[in-house]
């Protein structure tokens, strides 16, 4: 069994109007055992930056406290929040670091940043676990439930839909995929962020 | 994997419970081994694994949490011993791995009992109920049917006896004691389910 599905997640970020959204699965379990189904995937690094993160649950929760570190120490040293473009570059370098001996994670990045001309422009974006950048205008998934998230996903998103309609859209994604994934579920939670304030619902899905 | 480590969260104490035997390959050494070791006299860590493994970090943990302590003046409570202990955990887990197996317990003054599971490689979650080895596929859905927040401690041992008693009928390996230890706001004490 591949070491990304020792604790199994399901991580996908959507693009929406001048807003974004991520949801997670919320299961905690070692390999076919569950054990909770309250774990937190996505972090918030700052009310327009959240990061979620997929893949094996240890580093999960040393990569969460090293980014966030990093991002404090920005913050102190620029006086400003950070970008999440920039923030994604950052993991980008912190996952290539550890080129020969990775981090099992695969990070999406979202949030929303002020461009030259826009404000509150969309962002979202994907590594892989040595920091391949993939960036998209639509969505992006991680975890291992992605060739069922790619599904549901393609066929159900459409672009600039309001958060309302972004929300219903993602957690139809999720509770969708999930369900065809043994190792991911369990609860489910999605943050959907807007230049104003980030919403956070818990949905009710299957537990099992 | 075949020894057994279990706790709950009752309502002003954390139970938890562990086998007593030590093996290697077809041999039981001890069955008087004590599993459930006190951090600074008001947190409990129970630790599963190979004895050398299980010797070695737990030692490394007390002390060094006891040095902080010493240092400091503050006595670190279970969340931040926990979390320490995850971080020591993962920085090991890439140069001199320790496969231990654990959980960790204390009382908090404002947030009230709490449990920390940790498994080998260091992942952590805080939950009200958890198990490790090959009795947790046991004892946790017992756990699941006949738990409930806020227990009394009589009822708390009623619960731990239930599922001892699960392991000791269905476990291919016989574990015949366990040994029980309860941590409250007094700190740790080992009780009798009798």
């Amino acid at each position: 069994m591949s070491i990304m599905e020792y604790n199994g997640s399901a991580v996908v970020a959507m693009t929406g109007k001048n807003c974004v959204a991520i949801a997670s699965d919320m299961r905690y379990g070692i390999r076919m055992q569950t054990l909770a189904a309250d774990m937190r995937k996505i972090f918030k690094m700052h009310d327009q930056l959240f990061v979620g993160i997929s893949g094996l649950a240890t580093d999960m929760q040393t990569v969460e406290q090293k980014l966030r570190f990093r991002t404090k120490l920005y913050e102190l040293r620029e006086e400003r929040n950070i970008k999440p473009s920039v923030f994604a570059n950052m993991v980008s370098s912190m996952l290539y670091e550890r080129r020969f001996g990775p981090y099992f994670i695969e990070p999406v990045i979202c949030g929303l940043e002020d461009k030259k001309d826009q404000k509150n422009v969309p962002f979202i974006c994907t590594t892989d676990l040595i920091g391949a950048q993939c960036f998209t205008n639509d969505f992006l998934v991680a975890g291992t439930t992605t060739d069922q998230l790619y599904g549901v996903c393609e066929a159900m998103y459409k672009p600039d839909m309001e958060p309302e309609d972004l929300f219903e859209t993602i957690s139809q994604c999720l509770l969708a995929a999930v369900d065809r994934d043994c190792l991911s579920g369990w609860g489910a939670i999605v943050h959907v962020i807007t230049p104003d304030q980030v919403i956070t619902r818990e949905l009710k899905s299957r537990q099992d | 994997m075949s020894e057994c480590l279990l706790g709950f969260v009752g309502k002003d104490y954390v139970l938890l419970a562990a086998d007593q035997t030590a093996t290697r390959s077809v041999v039981l050494y001890k069955s008087d081994e004590d599993k459930l070791l006190t951090i600074d006299n008001n947190k409990l860590m129970g630790a599963v694994g190979p004895q050398g493994d299980c010797a070695q970090f737990c030692e490394y943990v007390r002390k060094n949490i006891h040095l902080y302590n010493l240092r400091t003046g503050i006595s670190l409570n279970a969340e931040a011993t926990a979390n320490w202990t995850r971080i020591q955990l993962a920085e090991f887990l890439r140069s001199n791995p320790y496969q231990v197996n654990l959980l960790i317990a204390g009382v908090d003054e404002t947030k009230g009992p709490r449990l920390f599971y940790m498994d080998y490689l260091a992942s952590m979650h805080e939950m009200p109920i958890a198990a490790h080895g090959y009795g947790s596929y046991f004892v946790l859905s017992t756990f699941d049917r006949f738990y409930k927040k806020n227990m009394s401690l009589e009822e708390g041992k009623d619960l731990m006896r239930r599922a001892i008693k699960e392991i000791q009928t269905r476990f291919i390996l016989s574990l015949p004691s366990f040994k029980v230890k309860v941590v409250d706001k007094t700190g740790v004490r080992e009780i009798s389910l009798d």
